[in-house]
């Protein structure tokens, strides 16, 4: 339907979801990544399958290690020399896996943004905030330094920082950790992206922070209008602020569904068991919480049958040999798992 | 790093999987470094001449018939031959090159051993010491530390080789008193994150005496980097040698070092190139083999990509 | 940055008296003295040099003297060359060897981190691996190796240059020497910058540059290379001894009538003052150019100048 070079910056249609695949922002199709180690071939993401509506909000969620940060990283082109994706990701009709480096400079930073887990590290430290700001204007759009500083001044305000004019020459090393995780999202949003690609923003934060950023988060979608992607392991942050859940494990989609029916009614053991070692406040839960025994499988030496099967309450013996593909379980749910109801 | 993930847990793979020792892992990974392997070889080559040097004559006088400092009258100065025997041709007394350049090895390789050696106990007892004692005294002496390191070190090493005469012990103990500066440095650095560690506070609230967790965790832990170091600085110790002999201030006369027979062979390069030139080769295939022996202890130990 | 300059300079107080005190006590202690020759001296002519240089009185109070002299900028007369000062030498050599030495760490710092970084952003490639081959190479065989045979084939062979000598300082003198002395750390600093640059390139920050959607050449020149110098320079301080010491050698083979072989004869002669004098004064050379780098470190790094 785009047969231009030219990605159009359409507002997303509000007119509800007739047509799925017209909305569709971001399409992963048969994603595999790959690292070549002395040892050998780590899989960090197998047969990845999703999609991304525009404007919609979608928490990625599973333990270190799953592979959920290198799938994105992968999309962003911004894996390790010594990692390989293979697939098919399409932003909007355009494939941008494997694209050339100059071609995707045009996307990354001005359609897709991505925000990293360590506000400490993620910013030049030898470098003013301000100008780390204006350069992504001067990288994307045509911008005087007036009107560039002007815009990032405006972003700092819209992300919440006070007196941002006087910090607009301040260096990464004089904010606090819940400041800098700010002004990356500012960074992130400047040329208001269709996609915001969060991947454990809140991590390395104090909790009173964390809560903050997520709320700015949430704010800030509603206001511009942008698809986000919250990658994290932490199932509360999903609950206040996405539209679905991908639950992920070594390296393949387990579960997805709407973030409601994920929460009160899992269907595959490892969401169960994620959800248990869960605090919450809600249900007044004094007993102790729950540990998922064992842990995540090797990525070098994947087992041949379900992934999970080792420390699965619920496995059978089927599930040491085949593994089980992710299927549709409802119209908007799918889980990978032998077992029809748990 | 983006994937620093799945990088790091690699390390937990290799202890759960195979379980062995650091040091037979380190070795293993060691001989399959092309590069160190070749500096091994090439490192124990210039080693066994050397060291059977003075008995090449008396296993075949037909092939070695020449001593380090007996002069061949009719071949003063002669090109490299084999019908004379002058395989490295002779210098301007007629003394055989061959043979003087394996007894300059000799004294050479044993410089920068016993120089290494004095650094080494000088550095490990001195940063250890700090790096254990902590607190005041470890940072009273890390200045101290700091302040010799600006100092212009071959300069006082040159002063003492001039006044105090120049023997080879001399030597020894003055680059030993250069070098152990950067041990100190290491072994306080290692002792200190080592000290910090939760299995040597582990350690500690379990009862385990001072000398033990010294023994069991610090020094095991500490030999690594002190092992990588070791081989970097025998090759600077021998080359601070070769220019200290190359100033005159070195080996006597008729001992020499490849400092010395360099030093005397270069003025003579327009006219006598052997007499630069094999010594050259000798100093500067040892100091590469060294350099990659060193590079690939180190890479075996910390075996990170790079 | 005030206060931290103020304590850089406070901090190598210690460092220069320590220079000091170390240089004259290794000389006086030292058996044998100036005026040891191969005949003896009359009693009286001794006794009246030994006065004339002070060398009758106590220790300490020698020390007192030679100290409050050298932070005068005096450092007395030379025992050798009987109608000079030791100032008067050093002055004499300092221009010959400033020029040389500058030159060699200007070579040596445009030749490394422009090699470095080639190395670094091709890392892995057969431009990767001739650097650092050829600079392993630069790196192991040393300089009074490098030299004659350099004069040897541009010299000798060719004719293309002078073998020795300084003419007055024209470009055809200069020019072996100030090579021979820059490959070495031409070598270490390619080596140095390939590493950090390695290193800064997969950074946190360059992979933020990166999904910034920044051009290749901005991150390197604007993000990477900043970060990445910051080891180059600290290696500056080094470096500078490393060029004095090697000026020494370079000014013997290529005999250049530079500080170096001052430093040499005066060795050989059994010079006191002259040798001190030319310790200290390398020492506070070192020591200023350290400093120098100190707040050079601290202009291209704001975390340091606050701390």
């Amino acid at each position: 339907m785009r047969s231009t070079q030219k990605i159009d910056r359409k507002k997303p249609s509000t007119v509800g979801k007739a047509s799925r695949d017209a909305n569709a922002l971001l399409t992963v199709q048969g994603l595999n990544v790959q690292f070549k180690i002395r040892e050998g071939i780590v899989k960090a993401a197998n047969d990845i399958n999703f999609q991304i509506q525009k404007g919609e909000c979608i928490g990625i969620v599973g333990e270190s290690g799953s592979g959920k940060s290198q799938v994105f990283m992968s999309i962003m082109g911004l894996l390790a020399n010594n990692g390989k994706a293979k697939g098919s990701v399409k932003f909007f009709d355009k494939e941008i896996l494997g694209m050339p480096v100059d071609q995707l400079n045009d996307i990354r930073g001005s359609h897709i943004s991505m925000i990293f887990q360590d506000p400490m590290t993620s910013l030049n430290p030898y470098m003013t905030i301000g100008k780390q700001l204006t350069e992504v204007l001067h990288a994307h759009k045509t911008m005087s330094n007036k009107e560039a500083t002007d815009t990032a001044l405006e972003m700092l305000d819209h992300v919440r920082i006070p007196e941002a004019e006087r910090r607009f020459h301040m260096y990464p090393h004089e904010f606090s950790g819940g400041m800098r995780q700010r002004v990356m999202i500012a960074m992130a949003l400047l040329c208001s992206p269709e996609l915001l690609i969060a991947d454990e923003p809140t991590t390395a934060l104090d909790v009173t922070v964390q809560a903050q950023v997520i709320d700015l988060i949430k704010n800030l979608r509603t206001e511009l209008n942008t698809s986000i992607i919250m990658i994290t392991h932490d199932l509360g942050v999903v609950a206040g602020l996405c539209d679905r859940v991908l639950v992920m494990y070594a390296g393949r989609i387990v579960e997805s569904g709407p973030v409601r029916d994920i929460f009160y009614t899992p269907q595959h053991p490892y969401t169960k068991c994620l959800l248990k070692a869960m605090p919450r406040i809600d249900e007044g839960r004094t007993d102790k919480l729950e540990t998922i025994p064992g842990r995540p499988p090797n990525l070098m030496k994947l087992p041949h049958g379900c992934s999970f099967e080792p420390r699965c309450p619920y496995k059978m013996p089927i599930c040491k040999e085949i593994r089980p593909e992710l299927l549709p379980i409802s119209d908007t749910r799918a889980k990978a798992c032998h077992l029809t109801e748990i | 790093m983006p994937n620093s993930k799945t990088l790091n847990t690699k390390r937990d793979f290799d202890v759960i999987i195979k379980g062995r020792s650091l040091w037979a892992d380190a070795g293993h990974r060691l001989m399959r470094n092309k590069m160190a392997v070749v500096g091994m070889s090439i490192l124990g080559f210039i080693i066994l001449l050397s060291v059977i040097a003075p008995y090449l004559q008396m296993i075949s006088p037909d092939l070695f018939p020449f001593t380090f400092d007996e002069v061949d009258w009719d071949n003063i100065s002669t090109d490299p031959s084999f019908e004379n025997h002058h395989y490295f041709g002779t210098d301007g007394n007629g003394r055989d090159l061959f043979i003087r350049t394996l007894y300059g090895g000799r004294i050479s390789i044993m410089v920068g051993f016993v120089a290494t050696l004095v650094s080494l106990v000088i550095g490990v007892t001195y940063g250890a010491t700090a790096g254990f004692l902590g607190g005041k005294t470890d940072s009273f002496m890390m200045r101290f530390v700091d302040v010799l390191y600006s100092l212009p070190f071959m300069f006082f090493v040159i002063i003492l080789m001039v006044f105090f005469g120049r023997n080879i012990f001399l030597i020894f103990i003055a680059l030993g008193a250069v070098e152990w500066l950067d041990m100190a440095r290491i072994v306080r650095g290692q002792t200190l994150s080592i000290k910090k560690k939760e299995f040597v506070e582990a350690a500690h609230a379990q009862g385990v005496s001072t000398y033990n967790i010294l023994k069991r965790h610090i020094i095991p832990n500490t030999l690594g980097p002190v092992a990588v170091y070791i081989t970097l600085t025998i090759p600077r110790v021998i080359m601070i040698e070769s220019f200290l002999s190359f100033l005159g201030l070195g080996v006597q006369e008729p001992m020499a070092s490849w400092g010395v027979l360099i030093s005397e062979g270069s003025p003579e390069i327009e006219t006598a190139w052997w007499r630069l030139i094999f010594p050259a080769i000798f100093l500067a295939f040892s100091l590469f083999s060294l350099n990659f022996i060193g590079d690939g202890i180190r890479d075996a130990l910390d075996p990170k990509d790079r | 940055m005030l206060i931290y300059s103020l304590k850089r300079i406070l901090g190598s107080i210690p460092t220069l008296l320590a220079i000091i005190v170390i240089a004259f006590f290794m000389m006086r202690l030292t058996p044998g003295g100036p005026f040891d020759t191969e005949q003896p001296l009359q009693p009286e002519i001794r006794e009246n040099l030994m006065k004339a240089y002070h060398l009758d009185e106590p220790l300490y109070m020698q020390f007192k003297r030679y100290l409050f002299n050298v932070l005068q900028g005096d450092f007395g007369p030379s025992f050798k060359y009987k109608d000079w000062s030791v100032n008067d030498l050093i002055w004499m050599g300092f221009p010959v060897s400033l020029k040389l030495g500058l030159s060699a760490i200007g070579l040596a710092m445009f030749f490394g981190i422009f090699f470095g970084s080639l190395a670094a952003l091709k890392q892995n490639t057969w431009i990767d691996y001739t650097v650092m081959g050829t600079a392993m190479v630069g790196i192991t065989i040393p300089n009074f190796v490098v030299a004659p045979l350099l004069s040897l084939v541009l010299g000798v062979y060719f004719k293309l240059l002078p073998v020795s000598g300084w003419g007055d300082g024209d470009f055809s003198h200069v020019i072996l020497p100030i090579i021979s002395l820059a490959l070495p750390q031409i070598a270490y600093i390619a080596r140095l910058t390939r590493g950090s640059m390695i290193e800064v390139l997969r950074s946190n920050f360059i992979r933020t540059a990166r999904a910034k959607g920044l051009s290749e050449r901005l991150i390197v020149t604007r993000h990477a290379l900043r970060a990445a110098l910051l080891p180059v320079i600290s290696y500056l301080g080094p470096a500078t001894a490393n060029i004095i010491t090697g000026s020494v050698v370079i000014e013997k083979i290529f005999q250049i009538p530079g500080i170096g072989s001052h430093f040499v004869t005066g060795a050989i002669n059994r010079d006191y003052t002259l040798v001190m004098g030319v310790v200290v004064f390398f020492g506070i050379i070192i020591i200023l150019f350290n400093l120098f780098v100190d707040l050079l470190y601290g202009l291209l790094d704001p975390r340091v100048r606050y701390d």
